[in-house]
């Protein structure tokens, strides 16, 4: 019998009586949504502008960055002070980027977390490889709970996404919180709309 | 702590109360662990707290658990269906010496001895990185705390917090001689930074990279992992082979079932209100290999332990470890298993009796681990129960056994337990001979920690006024 039988087997013979699948509906709230994803994102060391649209947006990194480093962007809206990112190459190939700028399709206000889905970055590796990361995120886009953010997700296939809170951190060594373990140093989140 | 005694721990050679006063030789460095790990406690209570649903999320969250094991069968067979369709590779473990030869065959496939792993207690239980070594594979950590007790050649003490019991000062140490950092240097930013430099080099130069799994979602076949640092993402997403190891109770039934569990997760564990990155992985990527290995070792046994069985409902927070007053004093590595604290001693007896004897009687049984669990386990209960199975098969020496009536004493009465947190609190103020009393072997003559006047519930409740 292959281990895979085994553990089936093992399985049925030891499994209790089915338990029902319980399904849960939690009260929304929708008032003061900017106001507590603000507060939750600085709270874990995110930057939050609310912004009118792309212009102030890019006005606003270039006050931080030189054109001289490499700043990468799969948005059109960009395309006069970051590289596109070209799908399928060498994901190593940016190993070098200082700001990525990504769009995230949902935000959430209880933890001020970002789904990124892999469609919005064309690779995987940049929301992480880089030393700096801006999201931009529609106002209307906020919701309350994670609970939401997976309704409006639903049956969407996607082969890679992920939920961003923050710049990369840890706080291995006696609990001192420290910005930018491997991911990026810092995170700018810019409310549009 | 010293390196023999370490390993020895690591063996499972020697007795938990022994290990805690190895542990406690150094009365600073314990009333720091101590104190730490309480600050942890508090910040998961006051991320609790301010959700009102928060009740309601734990006792869905233990339903679907429930669910989970009723029905585990037709769940693996479902995520195994559409990991298949999803273009990735599904494996079967019996125990952990088939998990560690999957991995083998499948660096050997592609010719790599060295790879990087993000953190994984599974990878810990098999021993995975004694085994690689073993057949000539090079395997870094990249979670911080996993890299530096991987340097100091110790096993981590905390399933989340693997290097809880490291001084800034050793770790400095460790870094000036494996990473080259100044001699004395302990600001955790600087130390933080070499790592940064020295694992983002692993990284880019590494072609296969395993991780651990948070969930695994039965409907879609895709799976989730949560780290702060970014080192799963860093690793996978620039290597040409991604393993993902995980035992057969991560599965979980709808993707939706992550909007109970994330939100539970991360605050239980250290009061974030998520991890940073919360990875959801379906499909290899263009060009990438992608395997998923499912594991039992010990796991469907466990199952048909009808007083144990909860115990795979654990989502390996660390809430119960940190709010342990016993963890705290006595730290990990005195419960010589891959899992420490009140989970890992009611899941270790199950794995070897004989070896583990010990653990269930590490604890006051005061309940707070109950108290905590995101997803409802009763731990203390479990603990209590293991001793009577463990007396009853002989493995218990005679004053453990005398012991444990006291305890038993103590558990029956109703009044300590009906508000177990702050019934802890009253039995050590008040009765101290029945937590420090000769016959409860773990205290011999150690005083209990001093129990904090008022929780952290209290004051905030008194603060918020
Ligand atoms: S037993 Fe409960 S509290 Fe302990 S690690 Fe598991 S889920 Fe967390």
């Amino acid at each position: 019998m292959s281990s895979r039988e085994k553990i089936l087997a093992a399985v049925r013979a030891n499994k209790p009586d089915l338990q029902p699948l319980p399904d849960v509906i939690i009260p929304v709230r929708e008032e003061g949504l900017i106001e507590e994803y603000r507060r939750v994102a600085e709270g874990i060391g995110a930057k939050v502008y609310e912004v009118g649209g792309t212009a102030e947006v890019k006005e606003l990194l270039a006050a931080s960055f030189e054109p001289s480093q490499r700043i990468v962007s799969p948005l059109e809206d960009f395309a006069d002070m970051a590289e596109g990112i070209e799908a399928g190459i060498d994901p190593h190939s940016f190993a070098d980027v200082e700001l990525a700028i990504v769009r995230a399709e949902i935000g959430v206000s209880e933890n001020s977390a970002l789904w990124v889905p892999e469609g919005n970055v064309s690779q995987r590796v940049i929301p992480f490889i880089c030393q700096h990361l801006a999201i931009l995120i529609n106002r209307e886009r906020i919701v309350p709970t994670l609970q939401q953010a997976y309704s409006l997700i639903g049956e969407i296939n996607y082969g890679y996404g992920v939920f961003i809170a923050g710049p990369s951190k840890t706080a291995d060594i006696e609990q001192s919180l420290v910005l930018g373990a491997h991911g990026p140093r810092s995170l700018r989140v810019f409310i549009v709309g | 702590m010293v390196k023999e005694e370490t390993q020895q721990q690591h063996k499972g050679l020697a007795e938990h109360s022994g290990l805690a006063d190895i542990f406690n030789r150094d009365e600073q460095r314990v009333n720091w662990h101590d104190e730490t790990l309480w600050f942890v406690r508090s910040k998961r209570d006051k991320a609790a707290h301010s959700l009102p649903e928060w009740e309601l999320l734990r006792e869905t969250a233990s339903q679907i658990k429930h669910n989970v094991l009723s029905d585990l069968d037709t769940y693996l067979q479902q995520f195994e269906e559409q990991a298949l369709i999803n273009g990735v590779t599904v494996h079967w473990a019996a125990d952990a010496r088939e998990h560690n030869q999957i991995v083998h065959s499948i660096l050997k496939k592609h010719e790599i001895n060295r790879m990087v792993k993000s953190k994984s207690m599974l990878t810990e239980e098999c021993h995975l990185n004694e085994y690689l070594k073993e057949h000539g594979v090079e395997v870094i950590d990249t979670d911080l705390g996993e890299r530096i007790v991987q340097l100091a050649e110790e096993p981590p003490s905390h399933i989340v917090l693997p290097c809880i019991h490291k001084k800034k000062e050793e770790i400095g140490e460790l870094f000036h001689t494996h990473l080259g950092t100044a001699a004395g240097e302990s600001d955790p930013q600087v130390l933080t930074e070499a790592a940064r430099q020295h694992l983002r080099e692993s990284f880019l130069t590494r072609r296969l990279a395993l991780t651990g799994v948070n969930f695994a979602v039965a409907e879609t076949g895709e799976f989730v992992v949560c780290t702060n640092e970014g080192n799963a993402d860093m690793g996978s997403h620039l290597a040409d082979v991604h393993i993902a190891s995980m035992g057969i109770e991560k599965i979980i039934p709808r993707r939706k079932d992550l909007g109970i569990f994330l939100r539970l997760l991360a605050r239980s564990a250290t009061g974030q209100p998520i991890t940073t990155y919360s990875s959801h992985f379906r499909k290899p990527r263009a060009g990438q290999e992608m395997h998923i290995i499912l594991v039992d070792n010990g796991r469907t046994v466990q199952l048909g332990r009808e007083d144990f069985r909860n115990s795979l409902k654990c989502i390996r927070c660390g809430a119960c470890m940190n709010t342990c007053p016993v963890y705290r004093r006595s730290g990990g590595h005195s419960y010589h298993n891959a899992i420490a604290g009140p989970i890992g001693s009611i899941l270790a007896p199950n794995l070897d009796m004989k070896a583990y004897a010990d653990l269930p009687f590490a604890s006051t049984l005061c309940g707070s681990c109950s108290n905590v669990c995101p997803v409802k386990i009763d731990i203390h209960d479990q603990l209590y129960k293991w001793r009577q199975v463990l007396v009853k098969e002989g493995h218990v020496s005679p004053v453990k056994a005398m012991g444990m009536k006291v305890m038993a004493f103590t558990f029956a009465m109703p009044r300590f337990f009906a508000f177990a947190g702050k019934a802890g609190r009253v039995v050590m103020k008040y009765l101290p001979f029945v937590v420090s009393n000769k016959l409860n072997p773990w205290y011999k003559e150690r005083e209990m920690p001093k129990p904090p006047k008022e929780s952290f519930r209290e004051w905030y409740k008194r603060e918020r006024r």
